[in-house]
């Protein structure tokens, strides 16, 4: 019962109630379901390819040690054998028969023993194999779908916040005729989801001449009415004094809104540019059908083309799909705040 | 940002131009023009562009060379010669399609905004380290289709973790992803993992907008805790309920690109959704069938209308009842 009482015990006076205990059980279950796939994939990364076909797996990347033996050109694998005598020795694999291995002892290369196979068991040691993330430079051209990934995010970003800032600029600090049905037309966007206006959008990014091209996936991205929304809401907090004293300075009205209004926008840009940001890197159904030849594959592409091969080699797939989810890893450890803040707030995603 | 302000001098003196043509009043059409340029061109012509596509046959993708073919796409689509026997149906495959994107939709909104609410309803309490928590469900949401699908393959294929531990106590592997029901159960089960900490996250907004000393108050009376959840929060939490349910459902509907990863839509056509099914027809398959894709994703549409319509009604009730209390 102390340990208990010691347990429960809070900085303040009252003890933790039985649902407080259930609320943070809940929560730890919550972290081990929500982090635990994504920490075996990562740990599973570093897996040499022979360590990746091991049953039951690991969590840690273990693969069974190799030792060089004069006489062999490959490094052979490493058992520890239990000899008739009872007693044990490491000892390298040679060949193997049915269910004879022929053992070869390290120090003595000339001498070898037949042993049943059950007789003896692989030594394992951890091995990092940082060669699945440095092939993938040399081997593949995994250079040129993560340089398609990053054009296509930073470019689409900064077209994003150009294109809806300038939307936004005018929905708030205008008054025009239609300026109501704009905004309406472009909030109405929102609820036409790109996937019933696929084949025509196929049609019309093939008629500009954009399939197979990486602008064929920014341009029909930029126009966001989301973007567009949360920015015209942000502006309208400028106060319009500050416009009206430029004007009556000569300013024109492009550097009202470069020089004042995107500024005093910052916060939102900045929401927004995470947000387009994700969009893009994630994106998959749009590229899937714009970008058919592998040399514009985006990183998504990449991983959904490798993953579908015939015998796939895990070790390299796994290592791309790690770096392709750094990137929003980072944004979420340190823009978390924002993001959801964000979200909370105007229910977007 | 030398070369950012470069750039925004370059463009002045066209805005200046405009802006002696067209007068202050019809600038605004200016800044707009972009914006409504690129939605013009990639959104509201498309959407035209997918009626006729949808009226006309062939394999021709310029939409007015295409043979007018009336409503023969939609004919293909929906025609079965017994109603009651799905493999008498001229398109089975888009049946079953309809078929799993209902029962998936069922089950995994009810299954995510119940758990969301859960989840809620915990982060809402006195927790140590809120921020942490709240972020902590949140992660997968940013984690793209295609990533999310890759880690549950890896975990769920014959020689993954689940395996392991099914041996390890003794019994014997399953084959999550290719046997049928297996298969449909991790598609529900990983969208939810996707998907749940972005509805929390509106849920929990709700819920800290509901008054504190309503609690007070109800404490003061005796209440017990469930009274309070049951008479105070979810009342009052009922519009975001319904957002949350309707996006949810919306979202459902159109499921594609994780299930796509993760079981191509197999075993046979086990997890093949809607969208899956208009892609395949309008590109995936040697034939591209532009127009039956069409016609599908028209019919995907006006499901969708339907369920923004049933939103704006169900938050107009419980906004009338709110009133009326």
């Amino acid at each position: 019962m102390k340990v208990l009482d010691f347990l429960l015990r809070t900085r303040g006076r009252q003890r933790l109630h039985w649902t407080d205990v259930l609320t943070y059980v809940y929560l730890f279950v919550g972290l081990f379901m929500m982090f635990a796939p994504v920490l075996w994939l990562f740990a599973s990364s570093f897996k040499t390819e022979s360590a990746i076909g091991q049953f039951p797996p690991t969590f840690l990347p273990y693969s069974q040690k190799t030792v060089i033996v004069a006489g062999h050109e490959k490094p052979l694998p490493l058992f520890s054998v239990e000899l008739d005598g009872g007693q044990q020795r490491e000892m390298a694999q040679v060949s193997r028969m049915g269910i004879l291995a022929t053992m070869v002892d390290v120090a003595k290369p000339q001498d070898t023993v037949q042993v049943n196979i059950n007789q003896r068991k692989p030594v394992y040691e951890l091995k990092f194999a940082w060669s699945n993330y440095t092939d993938l430079f040399g081997k593949f051209t995994f250079g040129t779908y993560l340089w398609n990934s990053v054009f296509i995010t930073v470019v689409a970003t900064l077209l994003t916040l150009l294109f809806n800032s300038m939307a936004a600029f005018a929905l708030s600090k205008y008054r025009f005729k239609g300026q109501k049905s704009v905004f309406l037309l472009i909030i109405a966007t929102l609820m036409i989801p790109p996937t019933i206006i696929l084949v025509p959008v196929f049609l019309v990014i093939n008629q500009v001449g954009l399939l197979n091209n990486l602008w064929g996936v920014i341009l029909p991205a930029v126009a966001t009415p989301t973007g567009v929304f949360l920015l015209r809401q942000y502006m309208l907090t400028i106060p319009d004094e500050l416009i009206e004293a430029a004007r009556m300075d000569h300013a024109s009205e492009w550097r009202i809104y470069w020089r004042i209004v995107l500024p005093l926008s910052a916060p939102a840009l900045a929401v927004l540019a995470i947000f387009s940001v994700m969009w893009r890197w994630n994106d998959f159904l749009l590229p899937l059908i714009v970008l058919s030849q592998s040399e514009h594959f985006t990183l998504q592409l990449a991983l959904n083309s490798f993953q579908g091969e015939l015998n796939t080699q895990w070790n390299y797939l796994l290592a791309m799909t790690v770096i392709t989810l750094l990137p929003v890893t980072l944004v979420f450890a340190f823009l978390q705040r924002y993001i959801t803040t964000g979200i909370a707030s105007a229910g977007v995603k | 940002m030398r070369f950012l302000s470069f750039f925004f001098d370059l463009l002045e003196p066209f805005f200046r131009l405009g802006q002696r043509w067209l007068g202050l009043s019809r600038l605004g059409w200016l800044f707009v023009a972009p914006n409504l340029l690129v939605i013009g061109v990639f959104t509201f012509l498309p959407i035209l562009i997918n009626i006729v596509y949808a009226t006309t046959g062939g394999v021709n993708l310029f939409p007015f060379e295409r043979p007018f073919t009336g409503t023969e796409n939609f004919q293909i689509l929906f025609e079965c010669r017994n109603y009651l026997d799905l493999s008498t149906c001229r398109k089975d495959v888009f049946w079953r399609a309809i078929g799993n994107t209902l029962k998936f939709s069922v089950l995994q909104v009810g299954l995510m905004v119940l758990v969301s609410l859960i989840t809620a309803l915990v982060l809402n309490r006195k927790i140590m380290g809120r921020g942490f928590w709240r972020g902590v469900y949140f992660y997968p949401v940013l984690l793209s289709p295609v990533v999310v699908a890759l880690i549950w393959k890896w975990l769920l294929q014959s020689q993954g973790v689940f395996n392991a531990g099914l041996v390890t106590a003794g019994m014997t592997p399953i084959e999550w992803l290719t046997d049928a029901g297996w298969a449909f159960f991790w598609t529900v089960f990983v969208s939810i993992w996707a998907h749940m900490g972005f509805y929390t996250l509106i849920l929990l907004a709700g819920l800290q907008a509901i008054p504190r000393d309503l609690y007070e108050a109800a404490a003061m009376d005796r209440a017990s805790p469930w009274r309070a959840l049951t008479r105070i929060t979810l009342p009052l939490l009922m519009p975001n309920l319904i957002v949350v349910l309707v996006l949810a459902a919306i979202r459902a509907v159109q499921v594609f690109d994780e299930v796509f990863v993760l079981t191509g839509g197999g075993p046979g056509s086990a997890t093949t959704f809607i969208v899956q099914f208009i892609y395949q027809t309008g590109f995936a398959e040697q034939i591209h069938l532009y127009g039956l894709a069409a016609a599908a994703s028209l019919a995907l549409a006006a499901f969708l209308v339907v369920l923004t319509l049933a939103q704006l009604r169900l938050t107009r009730a419980s906004e009338a009842g709110q009133k009326g209390r």
